[in-house]
């Protein structure tokens, strides 16, 4: 109840973004209420400018370029469920405040934000959707 | 051509000051040379394939060349850089006395510009800044760094050194997260450096083009997504000063070679 309460507080503060309710260690219900894209999901996965696959590598034959910095994305959707997932995509800052990885639906408390980016998410809601869809499909 | 025997050598004797955590100690510091590959290496090592070396050719005939209303040239005060700027660059950003901050040696260059040869200064980035900076700090490829040594310039290092550990930008990165916790892993397919700026100005496969360090540290700010600190600014020669004495005992290397 504490953190439902902290997460509704933390998002109505930018208030562009969408309010989600944190359920124990995930976000079950979608951003936007609607299921997302799997083929976008993929998409956007490896299109560097939503900066996945800087960090992460994954099961992407076609990709040459992909970074290891953080865990391979092979089985993300064994490892996870999708509202796993959508929580670690919306806030990975939730689980370690050391972690490297952005929150990607976060407007606040950030420095410095360079002029074409501030006050917006890294990726809107239907792009989070889209990448939850496509990381579950994610099975050994 | 420069001898990692040497450098090891340098590293050893550097007296450094107690490290702060997350910090990387003196016989673990690597010059980006040593995360490239054969090719890029090769290209720096030869002075015939190295494009920095166009630069510092350049930057040798300024030198020498009558500029300004006061119709000086800087080899008139300085006489043959050979030996004058021995050594000078490993030493820079430098306290300045008169304005009482650091200054980078592009801006002792325009200070020289200004004060002795009543000359406009020359845009960041300029070809001739490039090339006067190229040459200058030349004259210490091989010289371990002993920047930020000068007590003076110690609260600027620690200015410095807090935004080199400043999450910033829409993706909220901070330098420390990828350079010295994450060194040797790979962004994009690409290694991931310490950023010890050894040899600056350099040529920059990339860029195609020389470039100062500045012109690094604004292209890793945008990466981050935040809004690039002015050239020239406190900021960025504060980060500069921090980088360097970050680097301290490794070798110079200008005009390095960068993919």
């Amino acid at each position: 109840m504490i953190a439902l309460s902290l997460a509704l507080a933390a998002s109505a503060r930018a208030e562009e973004l969408l309010p989600y309710t944190i359920v124990n260690d995930g976000i079950p219900a979608s951003l936007t209420g609607a299921p997302g894209d799997v083929a976008r999901g993929r998409a956007l996965v490896l299109a560097r400018t939503t900066t996945c696959i800087l960090c992460h590598s994954g099961p992407f034959p076609e990709t040459r370029f992909q970074g290891d910095l953080a865990p391979d994305l092979t089985g993300a959707g064994n490892r996870w469920s999708a509202s796993q997932l959508r929580l670690r995509l919306v806030d990975a800052s939730r689980f370690n405040p050391d972690t490297i990885m952005p929150s990607y639906y976060r407007a606040d408390g950030l420095v410095r934000v360079g002029r074409n980016f501030a006050g917006k998410p890294i990726l809107s809601a239907a792009e989070i959707e889209d990448i939850v869809a496509f990381l579950a499909t994610l099975r050994d | 051509m420069i001898s990692w025997r040497a450098i090891a050598v340098a590293t050893l004797f550097a007296v450094a000051p107690a490290l702060l955590a997350g910090e990387i100690p003196p016989d673990a510091r690597r010059s980006g040379y040593t995360f490239m590959g054969p090719d890029t290496r090769a290209m720096q090592d030869d002075d015939t394939s190295n494009p920095g070396m166009l630069f510092v050719l350049d930057g040798e005939a300024l030198w020498a060349k009558k500029t300004g209303s006061a119709n000086r040239a800087c080899a008139d005060c300085h006489g043959d850089a050979r030996s004058s700027m021995k050594g000078v660059a490993a030493r820079y950003p430098a306290f300045d006395k008169a304005i009482g901050r650091p200054v980078t040696l592009d801006q002792r260059i325009n200070l020289c510009r200004a004060d002795h040869q009543q000359a406009a200064p020359l845009p960041y980035e300029d070809r001739e800044l490039l090339a006067l900076s190229a040459f200058v700090a030349h004259q210490s490829r091989g010289i371990p760094i002993t920047a930020g040594d000068d007590p003076q310039a110690k609260p600027f290092v620690a200015q410095g050194r807090a935004l080199f550990m400043q999450r910033e930008g829409q993706l909220n990165l901070a330098c420390t997260n990828c350079h010295d916790d994450n060194f040797d892993k790979r962004l994009a397919g690409a290694p991931i450096t310490q950023g010890q700026p050894t040899g600056y100005p350099l040529y920059r496969l990339e860029w195609q083009t020389l470039g100062s360090l500045e012109r690094r540290l604004r292209s890793c700010m945008t990466g981050v997504r935040a809004q690039a600190y002015d050239y020239g600014s406190p900021e960025l020669v504060a980060l500069e000063l921090y980088l360097m004495s970050r680097a301290r005992g490794l070798p110079m290397e200008t005009p390095a070679v960068r993919p």
